[in-house]
Order: C-alpha cells, then structure tokens, then sequence
C-alpha cells in the first residue's frame, strides 16, 4: 500500500472537489514519464523520414499535444461519470462494432473503420476503453461471494466474448487478443477463483483447432511463417527476417541516430508503424531497447501504484485495466518484432505513427489519472458517494 | 466497509501476482533483445551488409592479339549502346518515337524495349541499340534535351582489322554457352563474350584478364544509393604471335582461291610463322551475328572454309613421306644409299602388280636418284626389306601421327596405321602389299599440313623433334613469360641418314630432272631443298590403266590429286621449313612447289630486309 503524500493527506474527503482542487491533484511524474516516451517517438520519427519533421513527426506531435489535452478533460470528469455511463458507452461501443461489420470501408484487407463524414473512427479502439469501464462497473458492485457464484460471471463473460467476437470477424486478431486479455485481467483482479481460470484456459486451447478454422487465409499464413520465417525469407516471412536482421545487426550500442542502413534503405518494412521499434534498436542498439523497456515499466508500475492506492473498486479496476491494456501493447509489438510472437498489427503505444490509437491510449490514460484524482472518493455499489 | 477491505486485500495480493507475471513477460522481452542484439550480433550484421552491399563486376578489356611485328590482329573496339531509363522519360512511346527520328529502330528493337520495361524495374537502364556508329551517337547527344531519359553507354566489341586474314589462328568470340562455364564471375555478365576459336579459346583465360568488382549500397527495391568501394581488375594479357602477318597475306594470295593450307615454320624454334587456310572466313560477322544463309553457305561450302586445314585438315601426305621410308630402311640396315634398285615401271608382289607413277619405269635407281625422280619402284623395293613397322616407328619419331602439340585447338592427330591398328578398326590382317602403299605415303597413311612441316624442320635441323607454336611468350596462368631457349629432344636419327635424305632432297629441287627443279629457287643463299607429293584420292582401275590414266585437268575437281610439297631452305644453313597442300590441286611439282618457292622467297626477303634494318639500327 502507497502512502498518501502528507499535503494529499489532508484532503481526505475528495467527495465533492472543484475543478481547481483537481488541477493540483494532477500526477505531473506520470505526464512526464508519458511524454518521455512520445519523445523517444518523435526522434525516431524524425529519422524515419532521414531527418525531416515531415511527414510523420510533426503530426505526431499535435497528435500527443492534443493527447493530453484530452487525458487531462478525462482525467477532470468525476470518476462516478464514468461509472454511471459505462454501460451506455459499451452498448454504443458494440453498436458501432456491428455497424463496421455491415458498412465499414476496407482498410488493409480488414474492416476497421467507421467514417462519420469528419472524422473517421475505430470502434475496437473505443471498444477497449468501454469494455474496461463496463467489467469494472460489473464487478465494483460485486462481493467475494458474488464472485464466487459461477452465475454470477455468465454476464461478464457474454460481455467479453460479444465485442470479441465482433472484432475477429473483422479480422483484428490482434484487438481480439487484447480485449481477452484484458478482460482476463480483470476477471484475475476481481478475485475470480483460480481453478476457474484453469478450465477456461483448457477450454480455449481446446477450442483453437476450431478457432483455426474461422482465421483467414492470411492470417493462418502468418501463424504459419511465424512458426518458421525463414521459410519464405523473401514472401511473407520478409517482414519478421528483415526485423530481426535489422535489430540484431544493431548490436549494443547501435549503429548511431539516423545511421541504421537497414531501415534507411527500405528494408525493413512498416518503419513508422508497427516496425518502428526496430528501427530505434537498431540506431540505438541493446541500450536504447533496455531504455525504453524500462520507461514503459516505469510507466506500467505508476498505473499499478495508482490502482492499488485507489479506494473505490472501480477506480483499482478502471486503472488496472488500462494499465494492462498498454502493457500488452508495449508487450505485443516488441515481442512481435523480434519474432516472440505472430506478427498482429498492434501498435508500440505513443511512439508508432497513428492517430488513433494515440488518442484513445491518451484517453485511457485520462482515465487513470482519474482514478488517480479521485483515489479516495468513496464509491457506493450504484455509483453513489457512499453506501 | 468489511468486504471492501477484504477485496482490497484480494486486489492487492493478485495485484502483485500479476505484475510479478509481467515483469517476467519483459524480462522475456529483454532476454530476447540480448540474443539478438549481443549474441547472434555477427550473424545479423552480416546479413544486414548482404542485404545492403551488392557487388557489381566490372568487366575488364580483353587482350590485344598481335603479330611478331606489332601488326594489331584483335583489337577492342567501343561499342556504343543507347539505354534508356523508363523511370526518367515522361512517356516511355513518345521517347522512343522522337528516337527514332533520329537513328534507325526497327519495329524488333521497340518491342523488345516494351517487353523489358515490364519485366524489370524502372530505375534499370535498357539497350534499345547497340552497335551505334559516331555519327548516330552525335545525333542522340545533340537532341540530348529532347530525350529525357536516354542515355549512351559505352562496351567493348571485338574486332578484327585484318579480317579474313589470319582467322584461323585467331578464333573469334561469342557468348558464354551452358558448357562454357568454369565458375569465373565475369561469364555470368550479360553480354559478356569469351574466346570460341583459335588462339582466343586456348589462350582465354590470359586474355580475358581478372574482374574488377564495385560494391554498391543498393536499397530494398535495388536502386544504387552511392558506390562503396571500387576495385579495378587487371586487363586481359596481350598477346604476341609468332605469326608475321604480312607473310601471312603474302601466303594466301598465293594460295589464292584454292582449296589449300601452307604452313611455314623456324625449324629451330618451332615458331609458326604462316600458316594460312584457304579459303577462309571473316570472324567480324560471327561478332555481328550471321545470317542464314552467310552460315549456310560457311557452312556447306565444299572447299570448307571454317576449317582449320593447316592442323584439321588431314591428307595421304603422297611422295612426301618417301624420306621417313628412306630413313627407316637405313637405319634399319635394310639398305644402303648407293644400292640401286631396277625400276621397269611396275613392281610384282605375289600376283599383284604395284606401279610407278612413270608408265615406262626409271631405270636403276640409288638413294638420291629415287628421291629425286620419285620412283615409286625403288620405295617399294625399300619397304619390301624393312618391313612397315620400322618405317611407321620412324614416322611417329619424326612427328607424323601424333598431334604436334600446337597451341591452337582442333589438331588433327593424322594416321600411321600398322597392323593393330588395322586389326582393331578394319577388323582385317596386313596384306603384304599395304607395307608397299604406306611406303609411299598412300593408302590409310594421313597428315596434316602441319605435321609435314614439323617432319621437314625436324629432318632440316639435323633430326631435333622440334615442335610448333604460335604464341611468342609462355603463358602461365595470367602472365606471359619469355619462352626459355628451346632445347629439343633428338628423333634419334644418325646424321649421316639425315644427310643422304636432304642430299636426295637438294637433288629434287636443284637438279635438272629433280621432280621440282623448275621451281627452284635462283637467288644466291636462298637455295630450297624439298621433295614433291601427289596423292592420288581415287582408284586406278586396270582397264584405265591399260588405256591411259587420265589427266588431272580431264577430272571432276574432287577426284584430282591433292598436289603436295616439302621443303627447307636455305640449302646450306637451313632456317626454316614449308609444307604446302593444295587439295584436288593436281600434281605437287606443277602446282604446290612454285607456290611453295615463291613464299619462301618472300620468307627470307623479310628475314634479310630485318637483318639489314636490326644492322642499320644499330649501326
């Protein structure tokens, strides 16, 4: 348990602050740390593009700039705001899922995108955020006896393998892991009896022969040259050879800022997007990697320090949540790249060139700084101040 | 309150246990990024430099071919290529249209260009035409502004200035075949052209030199970033012959349109200085690629021009061959050179009758007399003693049968035939009367123009196995070397053998009577010794005999003899030795020996004229 800083300590009824009150109980550390990693993002978009601002940088930059406006308007809206309207975002969360599957426009082979005419959305990404606030409301109310009840835990799994569902029939295998795992985690959290984890997992490994059988072609190729990439070095096997010579030809030290032939010369596909993590190991080697491992620990073990500080169930579930969510990011893209796992389609959080995903991780990180913001607020099991 | 604490409780506990889980998930991740980045760091950077560097060979400039003189026989020329880069030209149709404005393009040329446009990437440059004359190369450089896109490039062609002259020995060069391919970098170059013939094959290796190689960063797709690091290879050898090229020409004038070879040689060298074929071909149209019909009519021509027939050329040597004959039976003691054999014109052999080419015979003959007139009867008395095996042992010794050894490819070794021989390809014994024929250098006995020079040097240089070349220098691996000072095994042959032969051979030249004293040589210290050859290709029968042997101007042109001659001069301190053959030419005295003389007059006019310009020089 973290112990209350003394001048936080005095203001131990946070039932009803006013927005000032709430400014000062911003975590600026945690802002840092995030935008260390958004910078470590911008350099190496920077030499993405052989030391120009343009294309990806810049925007990059007003992506993350309007990031954090967004986390800090999150993180100032009353906790119970979210709780109360966390069914209503799930529903229209699933609702635009579906409505991807009937008329969303293709984007790279899958359907992922809803184009409202100004801006165009990713359902899977708002999807992430409301599943979290969803199961988190589900279980605030929950005591260890419900939890307990295997009826009880019928409609939180029916409301994880829905939006599951409706995102692997896009195809998004990757979203489709993390809303699993994520899921999982909170299940973990709410005190879910270990043994039922075990028939679950048995379950599912049960159920991938016929799993396999609803992947598409490209994906099960994936699987397959995942398996063995040196199979096809120059086919579909290319992307995860050429990552992996990239990274390892890039040694301790690295081969120096802007000096990494391999990605400079094209041959590392994806460089700004999902392969931009190999491309900052290779200029800076073992080191640089370490680095920025590190800072994404850092960032992981705030969002664990804030969880476990919060008194409210919600709020250590909301910022648990989230804080999964991003590690499995972090956690799927570097392990992805250097051949520990399939190659996805998932992000390295704030540093690969997207703006979605930018801002709905910065909005999940609102949401934690939430958490953060009203830790001690009491929260009654219908969203009340007490109970 | 009770149960919120109990779960915080929960959540805290299974808080830890799940950040235990991830920190072993990036303890994975670091474990892995040390693999690859610290432990299997070579590997990858090797494959990473694979990936980046591409070597680039630059071929390097062939070897020139030159006559002992310096006179250029293979040259390298500029071939000038017009490319174009279809990424740089706006409309790859319009540019080539305004193209062909200006130089020719057939209709060929532009398809050709669609065809490759397609297959290969945009930034590579393609032929559109090569062989481009100055004048058409100005014509493109000037409209340069108009030709976005286009470029000149510069190869190297060969070319052989002297053309038809001297082919044979030459070769020629094409491109590299499935066959050819000995694991050298440079064969795997387009347009890349190796030697096919000649002195261009045997001596390809030393010409073609050593490739240079320039590493090139090249991108993903393959475009050139920028060179790396250059390395320039070694230009092929040149290559000096031992041929002198105006001797050459003067040789195939002589020999005309005939279907014919001469071969002169330095009988103390083995330094081959003619040796023609006629006729012959121009190896500058294989370079530019032959028609049909040009390879139809090279090809089915009767007087075979793309035959080497100096070395793949074999003929019934004829009377040519009565000095191995001479030689063999005094050795063998069968004989003495002033023994004389009774010629009446014919010799009976059981019940055959074997006849001298002089319907009334020669009366008696010694060793000199029967050289001198030919007299078939007393060869036949000669081998009829021996026996064929010692004159086919002398032959070998003297350089018939075997290949001579030259450096040029396709050398005939000819045929002494003996009785295994006969024995394994005929399936027959030796009948009695073969020995007699043989002796005379008729029936399965063959030899190249060649291997009659080689013979006649080594008679001419006192019986030293001299054998031919026509490279000046010893070529070793890629380096030309100075040949040391020849030294000759001996054919074993006493001298004073030797010297009856040449006197017989003197006789035949220099005596009136001798079957060649009409093309003797009357200059002073020019004075030729040689002996005359017609080889009969058809069967006389009886009743053409009884009747008249025909005349060699009254036959079809491939029923004629092959007129044939010998010789070395000078007489009195020989230097160099000559075979001619002309195929169905007729008789050797009245056909092969003027030609004969008149080149090794030529021969020794240039030796003199140089003695006298090396004096001058250096007086």
């Amino acid at each position: 348990m973290l112990r209350p800083t003394p001048r936080l300590g005095s203001h131990l009824n946070r039932t009803e602050m006013g927005w000032r009150d709430k400014i000062w109980q911003i975590n600026w550390s945690l802002i840092a740390v995030l935008a260390s990693i958004a910078c470590v993002g911008f350099l190496t978009l920077y030499s993405a593009a052989q030391g120009s601002l343009e294309p990806w940088a810049v925007k990059s930059m007003v992506r993350f700039a309007m990031g954090v406006g967004i986390m800090i308007t999150v993180a100032m809206v009353d906790l119970r705001f979210w709780m109360r309207h966390a069914y209503i975002l799930y529903l229209v969360s699933a609702l635009l899922l579906v409505a991807v599957d009937l008329r969303g426009t293709i984007g790279m082979g899958a359907q992922r995108w809803i184009d409202l005419g100004f801006i165009q959305i990713q359902p899977s990404e708002i999807m992430k955020i409301a599943l979290i606030l969803t199961l988190a409301r589900y279980f605030h109310g929950a005591t260890y006896q419900d939890v307990g009840r295997p009826l009880f835990l019928i409609p939180p799994l029916l409301m994880v393998l829905a939006p599951i569902g409706l995102v692997m029939k896009q195809p998004d295998l990757g979203t489709a892991m993390m809303l699993l795992m994520t899921a999982g985690a909170i299940f973990f959290m709410s005190g879910v009896r270990l043994w039922k984890f075990g028939i679950l997992i048995a379950g599912g490994l049960g159920a991938i022969p016929v799993a396999w059988q609803f992947l598409h072609d490209y994906q099960k190729k994936r699987v397959i040259i995942f398996m063995n990439p040196d199979q096809d070095p120059l086919g579909a096997g290319y992307h995860i050879t050429q990552s992996k010579i990239a990274l390892g030809s890039g040694g301790i030290f690295g081969k120096g800022y802007m000096m990494g032939t391999q990605s400079r010369l094209n041959f590392l596909p994806e460089k700004q997007t999902d392969f931009i993590f190999t491309m900052f190991a290779e200029e800076w080697g073992l080191m640089g990697g370490l680095f920025l491992l590190a800072l994404y620990s850092l960032l992981t073990a705030f969002g664990y320090a804030i969880a476990m500080r919060c008194r409210s169930q919600f709020g250590r579930l909301v910022a648990l949540g989230m804080t999964t969510t991003f590690f499995l990011y972090f956690f799927i893209n570097t392990a992805m790249v250097m051949g520990l796992v399939p190659v996805v389609g998932v992000p390295l959080p704030l540093i690969s060139y997207g703006g979605t995903a930018m801002l709905s991780l910065m909005f999940g990180w609102g949401l934690v700084m939430s958490a953060y913001i009203h830790r001690d607020l009491p929260i009654g099991r219908r969203g009340a101040h007490d109970d | 309150m009770y149960h919120d604490n109990d779960r915080s409780k929960i959540f805290t506990r299974r808080a830890l246990m799940l950040a235990g889980g991830k920190a072993a998930l990036v303890g994975t991740l670091a474990a892995r990024m040390y693999y690859l980045q610290v432990v299997e760091s070579d590997k990858y950077t090797m494959l990473a430099e694979d990936n980046r560097v591409s070597i680039r060979l630059l071929p390097p400039p062939r070897g020139l071919i030159l006559d002992r003189n310096g006179i250029a026989m293979a040259i390298n020329q500029h071939n000038y290529r017009v490319l174009v880069v279809p990424e740089n030209t706006p409309t790859l149709t319009y540019t080539l249209d305004a193209l062909s404005t200006i130089i020719t393009l057939t209709e060929h040329d532009r398809a050709r260009v669609a065809k490759e446009t397609k297959r290969r990437r945009s930034f590579m440059p393609i032929t559109v035409r090569e062989n481009l004359s100055w004048e058409e190369v100005a014509r493109i450089e000037v409209n340069a502004p108009d030709l976005p896109g286009v470029l000149i490039d510069v190869g190297q062609s060969r070319y052989y200035p002297l053309q038809s002259l001297g082919a044979h020995i030459l070769g020629y060069v094409s491109a590299v075949s499935e066959n050819d391919l000995t694991g050298d970098p440079l064969e795997e170059l387009p347009g890349f052209r190796i030697g096919k013939g000649g002195v261009e094959k045997i001596y390809d290796m030393a010409l073609r030199g050593r490739g240079g190689t320039s590493s090139m960063e090249v991108n993903a797709v393959g475009r050139v970033i920028r060179e790396l690091e250059r390395n320039e290879g070694e230009p092929g050898v040149d290559l000096a012959l031992t041929l002198d090229m105006r001797l050459q020409e003067y040789a195939a004038q002589r020999l005309g349109d005939e279907s014919a070879a001469c071969v002169v040689m330095d009988i103390h060298t083995g330094e081959v200085l003619v040796m023609a074929s006629t006729p012959s071909y121009d190896p500058n149209s294989f370079n530019r690629g032959l028609t049909a019909d040009e390879w139809k009519d090279l090809s089915t021509n009767p007087r075979s021009p793309l035959q080497n027939k100096a070395l793949s050329g074999t003929f019934a040597p004829g009377s040519t061959f009565k000095m191995l004959t001479a030689m063999a039976a005094l050795e063998a003691g069968a004989m003495t050179p002033d023994q004389r054999v009774f010629c009446s014109g014919h010799m009976q052999l059981g019940n055959i009758k074997f006849h001298c080419w002089k319907k009334g015979g020669h009366g008696a003959m010694d060793l000199v007399g029967g050289l001198k007139n030919s007299c078939d009867v007393y060869f036949y008395e000669m081998a009829r003693r021996v026996g064929y095996e010692k004159i086919a042992e002398v032959a070998r010794r003297f350089g018939l049968g075997g290949f001579t050894g030259i450096d040029l490819p396709n050398e005939r070794p000819g045929l002494i035939p003996d009785r295994a021989w006969k024995k394994k390809t005929l399936k027959q014994p030796w009948h009695p009367g073969e020995t007699l024929i043989n002796a005379i250098g008729q029936g399965y006995v063959l030899a190249t123009p060649l291997q009659l020079a080689t013979m006649t040097a080594r008679i001419a240089n006192g019986g030293l196995a001299v054998e031919p070349h026509v490279a000046r220098d010893l070529i070793q691996d890629k380096s030309a070397l100075p040949r040391p000072t020849p030294d000759w095994p001996s054919c074993g042959m006493a001298q004073k053998h030797i010297a009856w032969v040449r006197k017989g051979m003197f006789a035949v030249s220099n005596e009136p009577g001798g079957t060649a004293f009409r093309a003797r040589i009357e200059q002073e210290g020019m004075w030729l010794s040689g002996k005359t050859g017609s080889a009969q290709v058809r069967r006389i029968s009886m009743r053409e005999r009884e009747s008249g042997v025909k005349k060699n101007d009254e036959l079809p042109w491939k029923e004629r003899d092959h007129a044939l001659f010998v010789a070395y001069a000078p007489e009195d301190n020989p230097r160099y030795s000559i075979a001619v053959v002309v195929e169905h030419g007729g008789g050797g005295s009245a056909v092969a020996a003027p030609i004969a003389r008149d080149i090794m007059i030529e021969v020794q006019k240039r030796e003199r004229a140089r003695m006298a310009g090396q004096v001058g020089g250096n007086g």
